[in-house]
C-alpha cells in the first residue's frame, strides 16, 4: 500500500498518497486547481501551465509534480490567480476564439476559466494567425483554430492497435494539431463523442449532430468552472 | 447638478449591441431621467454637440472610418466602453484576419458563387468609400479603453447594470450568468 503523505493547500491539512500528483491529490481534497491538459491517469503533458501554483516556494505545475511529506502548497492567492489569468489571456490571443460562433460555447473549459478570472480583454495584442479547418474525416471536424495544444486527444484517442488517431505537427509557432485520416475513418460514434467531450475547448467537433445542447442547459452556464470537482476529468 | 451625457456608436457591429441596450426594456424610462443622450442612433444626433462623461461602442474596426470615429469618441467622452465581442475583439468580423485583404475582397467580388450580378467583375473603388484595414481590430489595440462589456450581445442587465454603477458611483456586483462571451 503507498505511504499516506500529509501536505497543506493555503493552509488547508490535506491527506495524499506519496507520490501522488498535486492536481489529483488537491482534488481528493476537495480544492480545486485549475487544468486544461491534464486528465487523471494520463501520463502529465504538463503543457498549458494553467496550474501553475507554489510548491514550498517554488512556481511549480501541480499536474506534474508529486506530494510528499510537509509539502506546502500555494493554491489561491492574488499573485498566482493573476498568473493564470494572464495564462488564460495568452491562449486566446494565440488561437482564434469566437465564442459567438463556436458550438463548444458554454461547455469549454477555456471560456469558463476567461469567466472565473473574469477575462474582460487580453493584456496581450491579438496574433490572429491563419490556421486550417479540416473537415475531410466522416466523424470529426478539427478546427485547428481553436486547439491550445493540450495534447489530450493525442494520449487518450487510440485505435483498437493503440495507434494515436490525433498527433502534432511541427514545433514553437509552426505547431499544428493533425488527424490520421485513414485512422479517423474508422473511428466509432463512441470514440469521436469521447474526442469531443475531452477536448477542452471547440477543436474537436462531431459532425451530423450539432447544436443539440440548448443555451442554459450547458455545463458552465450557471456555475463557474471548479465548483464540482467531479466533472472536470480529474 | 446637469445629468450625465451618453454618446454610443456601432462600427464594425450588427448593432446586436445597441439591440440589447433597447432590450432594458421599460427601465428605459429610468434611464432617460438618469442621463442625457448625444451623438447616437438611439437619438439620431449625428455629430458631437458637447463633452459626453460615457461613450459606448459597438463593433471593432474594419476600415479608416470607424478608426476616424473611434478617436472622435475618445476625444470627446471621458469613458470609454467596448460593448460586446467585436469591440472587444473584432468578433465575426475578425475570422478575416489571418487572410490577406486582397484574398477576402477576390473571393466577395470575383470568385465566390455569389458575385453572379456583378457581371463587369468590379470591385468597388469610389474614392468616398473608406479604406478597408489589413485587418479588423479591437478598439483597445487602437484607442484607451476604460471598460469592457462582453456579450454577444451583452445581456440587457448587464448593460444597464453597468450603466446605472458609473452614473450614481455605486459598487458593481454582477451575477455569474450575465457575463459570458457568447
Ligand atoms: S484538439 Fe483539443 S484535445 Fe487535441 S490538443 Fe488541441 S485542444 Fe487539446
Amino acid at each position: 500500500m503507498s505511504e499516506i503523505v500529509k501536505f497543506t493547500i493555503d493552509g488547508k491539512e490535506c491527506q495524499g498518497k506519496k507520490g501522488q500528483l498535486i492536481v489529483d491529490a488537491a482534488a481528493d481534497n476537495g480544492v480545486y486547481i485549475p487544468v486544461l491538459c491534464h486528465m487523471r491517469d494520463l501520463i502529465p503533458a504538463g503543457s498549458c501551465r494553467i496550474c501553475t501554483t507554489k510548491v514550498n516556494g517554488r512556481y511549480m505545475a501541480a499536474c506534474t509534480t508529486p506530494v510528499d511529506e510537509g509539502t506546502v502548497v500555494e493554491n489561491d492567492t492574488p499573485e498566482l490567480l493573476d498568473i493564470r489569468k494572464a495564462i488564460v489571456e495568452m491562449l486566446f490571443v494565440e488561437g482564434n476564439h469566437f465564442c459567438p460562433s463556436c458550438e463548444k460555447s458554454g461547455n469549454c473549459d477555456l471560456q469558463a476559466l476567461g469567466y472565473k478570472y473574469q477575462m474582460m480583454a487580453p493584456r496581450f495584442p491579438y496574433a490572429f494567425e491563419r490556421r486550417e479547418l479540416e473537415a475531410s474525416t466522416p466523424k470529426i471536424f478539427l478546427e485547428k483554430n481553436r486547439c491550445i495544444f493540450c495534447k489530450r486527444c493525442v494520449r487518450v484517442i487510440k485505435d483498437d492497435q493503440g495507434r494515436s488517431v490525433f498527433a502534432f505537427k511541427g514545433r514553437g509557432k509552426t505547431l499544428q494539431i493533425n488527424i490520421d485520416k485513414k485512422l479517423a475513418a474508422n473511428l466509432s460514434d463512441e470514440m469521436a463523442k469521447k474526442a469531443m467531450d475531452i477536448c477542452p475547448v471547440g477543436a474537436i467537433l462531431r459532425k451530423e449532430v450539432g447544436f443539440v445542447e440548448p443555451i442554459g442547459t450547458k455545463k458552465y452556464d450557471h456555475k463557474p468552472i471548479g465548483s464540482d470537482l467531479k466533472n472536470i476529468y480529474q | 447638478m446637469s445629468k450625465p451625457i451618453i454618446a454610443t456608436a456601432s462600427l464594425a457591429g450588427c448593432f446586436g449591441c445597441h439591440m440589447s441596450i433597447l432590450d432594458i426594456d421599460d427601465r428605459i424610462l429610468q434611464l432617460i431621467e438618469l442621463v442625457e443622450f448625444n451623438k447616437s442612433p438611439i437619438d439620431d444626433i449625428k455629430t458631437f454637440t458637447k463633452q459626453c462623461d460615457i461613450g459606448i461602442i459597438e463593433g471593432g474596426c474594419c476600415n479608416s472610418e470607424n478608426v476616424e470615429v473611434l478617436k472622435e469618441f475618445r476625444k470627446h467622452c471621458k469613458i470609454l466602453i467596448s460593448l460586446g465581442e467585436c469591440a472587444i475583439m473584432g468578433g465575426l468580423p475578425a475570422m478575416r484576419n489571418g487572410i490577406p485583404v486582397k484574398e477576402c475582397l477576390e473571393e466577395a467580388y470575383l470568385n465566390g458563387p455569389t458575385v453572379g450580378l456583378n457581371a463587369e467583375k468590379v470591385m468597388p473603388n469610389d474614392a468616398e468609400l473608406p479604406m478597408i484595414l489589413d485587418k479588423v481590430y479591437p478598439l483597445h489595440e487602437i484607442v484607451k479603453i476604460d471598460y469592457y462589456l462582453p456579450g454577444c450581445p451583452p445581456r440587457a442587465d448587464l448593460i444597464w447594470a453597468a450603466v446605472v454603477a458609473l452614473v450614481t458611483g455605486d459598487e458593481l456586483n454582477i451575477p455569474y450568468e450575465l457575463v459570458k462571451f457568447d
